[in-house]
């Protein structure tokens, strides 16, 4: 037997277009905890698909060693049947069943095919109070707090047996108290010999528990080291520690006057009525300036402009001022005739219709001017379309072609190409260059510096912190729903906006 | 030739590169759904032709034929669009079978003239419409759930109308509606009809008219176009795909009313579909819901107006229906729901949402009425039509998926 649980060596995985991990080499003592550090986007989450089976055998190259012997998972059953369970960060329990039937879900207790509900009580039990849990098993999932329901996934992972214990961010959604039980329950567990991954942002959780650090970068390896040789300083520094090379058209802007103003912002969980989501936000954009908007993962950035767009959050509150008139009305065919647009993260699911084509995609907003008494002007309309294609450079044989057969970045522009068609006063890209490859990147970068000298607002709301800080003419870093910083960019450095990002302690 | 006239020759050259097969190739795979359902609606009539020794394709059975699917293809239309805004209504049949109860009762108790009655009949299918609608929109019920609910109770209401008999014996005109052809004009005595002569060659004109417009217009915009040949050869093919059908129903007592009714819905639903904000909206809706309201599509509202058309188009179907057999039963409009949907699902229309076409909901429509007249033309017994249409259904279905997966 080998000194190490897990050996993960010389793993790449490629996206279309995108290398997401580039010869990542991992390994995992017994009965450690590993803590995995990287940026957002730095293929932590990746590398944790790959260990599980998401992405199965065959889809990345590289090996897998568990205990000394190659692996082969072409399923999360595969890799859980090794021992293996990981906790995402979005729990994953079904919320209309009880704590003993989300236990056992996938793996339960059966005599001759008969669930045996007895015994599965006991052993819930049993496994309940490993974790510290003082609850009925009968109990339902909806009605226990996030901290409750992220134990009751810990204890789910024991009762299978498990040997190696990934956690994915398992703290963002916890309060200070249910974090440190968490974090004295994982402790425990390692005196029992159970090994951990453990991914996490917050740096000063990471240094309480873990024994050894990974840190990734951009899809690589940087370094792995024993905890007590960092500190947070030098960890940052890891994360973050490249040259900014000349990947941005950084352009002098001079900022005019106020364009768009948001005050007092507060918007409440849609599924947790009294859990605030952003907290009395209020900030400005100047006409002729980009507005970069940083914070990790959960800090409620796509939040606050999904909610100012009108399509977020059950309980909004705040005024948003646009060119000194109030706009009371929040859904978003209203606010996109205001002027002011938004391009979602999720190209795919929020952004394009899949099997449309180029044309109907990027007319779809802009149809009210391109038609009259609800008829399309057909010819207008291709002739619009086709200016934008030219102005973006999408390649594509016809504006006919269907979306679903376009690379990332000339995806990435047919959304572009949809909001700018609306011609708008404010435009928000959230993670305009996410997934796509760097030349298009690029040309992206290129059309916000020119919508720029049109007199465009343009908010950037990116994980990328070279892009954050390559592009921006301000930056806002937010932090648990407020904002915690307001740097010019002549002020502004990776280790300061990591700093605020990470609520500024 | 002026500067314009050039520049679009040149364009043209360069786009003609891809060669004529080539050209067919694309045109083949963009529209392979709509080439395998003719395909797949030719092979079912000419396996029955020869199973009824040439009986399914004279002139009177296919007359009758375009006869019978004129009610499912009404609905079919208006189906295309619930089901590509990914709802379903499973409730025509038992609507369509309330208003024409209530038709037949407007004129035979209450003595309402035909037109009348036609006005109130469809006014009463937009409010059932607006009553789906109001559910589904605005008060978030599924569709499944709305219309599985009015499946049951407008049963109910027929039976409340109709108190269980058979409402019969309508005036001439609106039994015409149902049945009658369009009458001989000028040759009283010829035996066959010119009036239909007349329109099948007026369709004719008006789509050559039609497509050499939209070939100017995007001349004059400088848009790609067919080059002459090519033009002229399309020309020719549609003329023969609307000459023949012509052409059967003229040898036989020329076109009825009700397929030129359903003739003129198919062109505005067309039309609706692909030239208006409305239809884009409904396909975009179909596509990606999350997309089309952050584009700022008021999905209630399209949602809402899907089915006031659903019901619009109901009451025609009624109508037709109810005139055709001169008679309202308590039975009428039994199991409409499933022909149409069916109808949908052959004709492409995708079981996800957002694909789909009116022209694909009609040929779907010309399959199973070409079911139901063959099997009753060999005598097949009841059980084993059910039985057959069924697993047809199930087919089409999984074509679609199977052809969706390799897309």
């Amino acid at each position: 037997m080998s000194e190490y649980i897990l050996e993960m060596r010389n793993i790449t995985k490629e996206f279309p277009g995108v290398k997401a991990l580039d010869n990542v080499n991992l390994k995992v003592r017994k009965g450690e905890i590993h803590a995995l550090i990287g940026e957002n986007g730095a293929g932590k989450s990746t590398l944790m698909k790959i260990l599980s089976g998401v992405y199965p055998f065959g889809t990345y190259s590289g090996d897998i060693v568990v205990n000394g012997q190659e692996q082969t998972f072409s399923s999360i059953k595969d890799s859980e049947h090794k021992g293996i369970t990981i906790i995402y960060q979005e729990l994953a329990m079904i919320k209309q069943m009880n704590v003993c039937e989300n236990i056992f879900l996938g793996s339960e207790i059966c005599t001759n095919g008969v669930i045996d509900w007895e015994k599965s009580f006991v052993e819930t039990k049993k496994v309940l109070k490993e974790v510290r849990l003082d609850i009925n098993p009968n109990t339902k999932i909806i009605q226990l707090g996030i901290g409750q329901q992220q134990l009751i996934e810990v204890a789910k992972a024991i009762s299978k047996k498990t040997e190696l214990l990934i956690l994915d961010e398992p703290t963002s959604a916890l309060t200070e108290a249910e974090t440190d039980n968490l974090l004295n329950l994982l402790k425990e567990f390692k005196e029992k010999g159970v090994t951990c991954i453990y991914i996490s942002h917050k740096l000063n959780e990471v240094f309480k528990i873990a024994d050894r650090i990974t840190v990734l970068r951009d899809g690589q390896t940087v370094t792995t080291r024993a905890a007590e040789e960092l500190d947070e300083d030098k960890l940052i520094t890891l994360m973050v520690g490249r040259e900014l090379t000349q990947r941005f058209p950084r352009v002098e802007h001079s900022p005019g006057e106020v364009v768009m103003e948001i005050k007092n912002w507060t918007v409440y969980d849609p599924e947790i009525p009294d859990k605030k989501i952003i907290d009395n936000v209020s900030f400005t954009v100047a006409k002729g300036e980009i507005l970069g908007i940083s914070g990790l993962m959960g800090a409620g950035r796509t939040e606050l402009f999904m909610s100012i767009f009108g399509c977020y959050g059950s309980n909004v509150s705040g005024e948003i001022w646009l060119n000194g008139v109030e706009i009371k009305k929040r859904n978003p065919s209203d606010i996109i005739k205001e002027g002011i647009s938004y391009l979602s993260e999720d190209r795919k699911g929020n952004g394009l219709i899949l099997m449309q084509s180029i044309k109907q995609n990027i007319s779809i907003a802009s149809l009210n001017s391109l038609s009259k008494m609800t008829v399309i002007n057909e010819n207008k309309e291709v002739k619009a379309v086709e200016k934008y294609i030219s102005n973006l450079h999408i390649k594509t044989p016809s504006i006919e072609q269907k979306v679903e057969n376009l690379s990332g970045g000339n995806q990435q522009k047919v959304v572009l190409g949809k909001w700018l068609m609306t011609e708008p006063k404010v435009l928000i890209l959230d993670e305009p260059t996410r997934g796509i490859d760097v030349g298009a990147k690029y040309e992206i970068y290129s059309i916000m510096n020119r919508l720029i000298d049109e007199g465009v607002c343009v908010i950037m709301i990116s994980s990328e912190l070279p892009e954050v800080l390559g592009m921006s003419d301000r930056i806002l870093v937010m932090n648990e729903g407020k904002i915690t910083g307001n740097i010019p960019w002549t002020e502004a450095s990776q280790e300061k906006v990591i700093y605020y990002a990470t609520g500024g302690k | 030739m002026n500067k314009r006239g050039e520049t679009i020759n040149s364009g043209e050259a360069i786009r003609n590169k891809g060669s004529f097969s080539q050209l067919i190739s694309n045109s083949i795979k963009q529209n392979i759904r709509q080439y395998t359902m003719i395909i797949a609606l030719l092979s079912i009539w000419i396996i029955f032709a020869l199973l009824t020794k040439g009986i399914f394709l004279t002139s009177r059975n296919l007359s009758n034929l375009f006869l019978q699917m004129v009610t499912i293809g009404f609905l079919a239309c208006g189906m295309v669009l619930v089901i590509v805004a990914t709802h379903i209504d499973l409730s025509v049949g038992s609507v369509a079978g309330t208003l024409g109860a209530v038709s037949a009762v407007l004129m035979t108790k209450a003595g309402l003239n035909p037109l009348l009655t036609i006005v109130l009949t469809l006014g009463c299918g937009i409010l059932v419409g607006c009553w789906h609608g109001f559910w589904i929109s605005y008060r978030g019920v599924p569709a499944f759930i709305v219309t599985l609910a009015s499946m049951t109770a407008f049963k109910g209401i027929t039976l409340a109308i109709t108190k269980g008999a058979t409402i019969g014996e309508f005036p001439l005109a609106f039994k015409a509606l149902g049945q009658g052809y369009v009458p001989k004009l000028f040759f009283k005595n010829a035996n066959f009809n010119d009036t239909s002569i007349i329109i099948g060659v007026i369709f004719i004109i008006l789509f050559i008219i039609i497509d050499l417009k939209k070939r100017n217009a995007r001349i004059k915009h400088e848009l790609e176009v067919l080059s002459v040949p090519l033009q002229t050869l399309r020309i020719v093919l549609i003329s023969v795909v609307i000459a023949i059908p012509c052409m059967v129903m003229i040898s036989y007592r020329g076109i009825p009313y009700a397929v030129l009714l359903l003739i003129g819905v198919v062109v505005i639903f067309t039309f609706m579909t692909n030239k208006t904000k409305f239809g884009r909206y409904v396909y975009a809706i179909g596509g990606n819901k999350q997309a089309a309201r952050l584009s700022g599509v008021n999905i209630k509202r399209i949602n809402f107006f899907i089915f006031v058309l659903m019901g619009l188009l109901t009451a025609l179907a009624s109508i037709v229906f109810t005139g055709r057999l001169n008679a309202a039963t308590t039975s009428a409009g039994n199991l409409f729901e499933l022909d149409a949907i069916a109808a949908c699902y052959i004709g492409g229309t995708s079981s996800t949402g957002g694909v789909g076409t009116i022209f694909g909901a009609i040929i779907g429509a010309l399959v199973m009425a070409s079911l139901d007249n063959g099997m009753s033309l060999m005598n097949v017994e009841i059980m084993y039509q059910y039985i057959i249409k069924g697993a047809i259904l199930l087919f089409a279905v999984w074509i679609d998926f199977v052809t969706n997966k390799k897309a």
